[in-house]
């Protein structure tokens, strides 16, 4: 088994290292929106979103497998489970992150202001961002049964993630701008380029995934045979 | 023993036990008090107050004061390991995090006795006009707030580090009820009438955070408070 996953992980590797090479090209020579006078009001700023959102749909995909992997935690005490809601929270984080620095840098060109607490997408992706923060803060500094209390927030933050958009979303009593992606809104070599990108970075979502997963199965497995080599006693030597 | 009288139960415990120790609500009320103090000393400027801010300052309050109670009444049940001699009880797990719930709730409601009054007088609002819309906003946000609370602080009560975490954990999650409550609490402040629509708009959000919450929190307390 062990070399076969492994000669997928390197097969998946090499697609993702040859799609982010391709990516960008397409990226590049995608035409750039203009309004009517033949203005281009974003430049090539507007080509964040081409990065922007596909890091948002992989951070939401996270705090669904996230979710999932707490349940499966909670309920069965799955710790195959466990592991894939580590390596999903993390990657909540490090795609968030993304998204959470490219979308002020987009909004600065598009609205003139880093922030706007107008945008129901960018606070809500904020506070679900701070939940898996937390998570990530629980199971480094919670101490002992800190996976259990990890995974309630998991569960909690994944149910409060509507909640909160519906809320931001009404705070505001404004309606989100029209997005990007809506039917008919591309030019078919934006469309194209936006798609690949979209693909490109959910398969390296789940490259990242699989490898962290695998990652977190092997420091269980380390843990349960020290803790089986402590019984023994072949560490009092 | 019936689901409901078991809950009842375990809060009327806490109740009685809070009624001769009169510790967590007074620490919360003098609490409350000071938050609101020092947000007079943020937010008025010449004797004037910042227009739109009490409702924000009186759910901030409410949040910061809930969070104080919640670690208290917890720890209490730490000290005597009272809380292992409830789990083990023949009743079901859930009927004891209602229990809980409801003490929680009773206890920030006598802080909200103390806090809403204060925000009253000290910037200028009429919540005395609104005071039945405000209360039923303020019950709907302090259930919603206790149900997530309670179960959180219920998990957290046998760590080390419960103190910093519960608050890391519970004001992320506990955002919407913020966003509710205020919003709601300012509709109603709208001149020259409140903004009935507005107002229960929020009411509705609030109860859907509370029965979503009330829900997860009753499927998920027993694998939670389960130590292995």
């Amino acid at each position: 088994m062990r070399p076969l996953k492994n000669l997928s992980f390197l097969v998946g590797t090499l697609a993702v290292a040859a799609v982010m090479l391709v990516v960008p090209r397409m990226i590049l020579a995608a035409p750039v929106p203009m309004d009517t006078n033949g203005v281009t009001p974003m430049a090539y700023a507007q080509k964040i979103f081409y990065f922007h959102v596909p890091t948002a749909w992989c951070a939401y995909l996270s705090v669904f497998f996230c979710a999932g992997g707490s349940i499966a935690h909670l309920m069965k005490r799955s710790r195959a489970g466990l592991a894939i809601a580590t390596a999903a929270a993390e990657l909540v984080v490090v795609f968030g992150l993304c998204v959470l620095v490219t979308g002020p840098l987009w909004g600065r060109m598009q609205w003139g202001r880093w922030w706007d607490w107008t945008d129901v997408r960018l606070v809500s992706t904020l506070i679900l961002w701070m939940t898996f923060v937390a998570y990530m803060f629980v199971r480094r500094y919670g101490g002992p049964g800190s996976e259990k209390l990890a995974s309630g927030l998991a569960l909690f933050g994944a149910v409060d993630a509507p909640i909160t958009y519906f809320a931001v979303f009404f705070w505001n009593k404004l309606h989100p701008q029209a997005t990007v992606v809506r039917r008919g809104g591309m030019a078919p070599e934006m469309a194209k380029a936006f798609f690949l990108s979209l693909a490109a970075f959910t398969v390296l979502y789940f490259l990242l995934l699989a490898i962290r997963v695998r990652l977190e199965r092997a420091r269980q497995r380390l843990d349960d045979a020290h803790l089986a080599a402590d019984e023994a006693g072949l560490l009092d030597v | 023993m019936s689901f409901l009288r078991a809950a009842w139960l375990v809060a009327s415990k806490d109740l009685r036990v809070e009624l001769r120790a009169r510790e967590v609500v007074v620490a919360m009320s003098l609490f409350a008090a000071l938050v609101v103090l020092l947000f007079a000393f943020a937010f008025v400027k010449e004797g004037q107050t910042t227009p739109d801010a009490a409702a924000g300052i009186l759910w901030i309050t409410v949040a910061l004061s809930g969070t104080l109670g919640l670690g208290r009444a917890f720890d209490r049940e730490r000290e005597g390991d009272t809380l292992s001699a409830l789990l083990m009880a023949p009743v079901p797990r859930a009927s004891i995090y209602v229990g809980k719930l409801i003490g929680i709730a009773f206890f920030m409601a006598a802080t909200e006795l103390v806090a809403a009054p204060l925000v009253a007088i000290f910037f200028d609002v009429p919540f005395g006009a609104h005071a039945l819309p405000l209360a039923g906003l303020l019950a709907l946000g302090t259930v919603g707030y206790a149900a997530v609370g309670s179960l959180f602080a219920g998990m957290l009560s046998r760590n080390r580090g419960r103190h910093v975490l519960l608050n890391i954990l519970l004001y992320p999650i506990i955002v919407p009820v913020l966003i509710a409550g205020a919003r709601g609490t300012q509709a109603l402040l709208v001149l020259p009438a409140p903004d009935t629509e507005q107002v229960w708009l929020w009411v509705r959000i609030l109860a859907m955070f509370d029965v979503a919450f009330i829900i997860l929190s009753l499927w998920t307390f027993e694998p939670l408070m389960t130590s292995d």
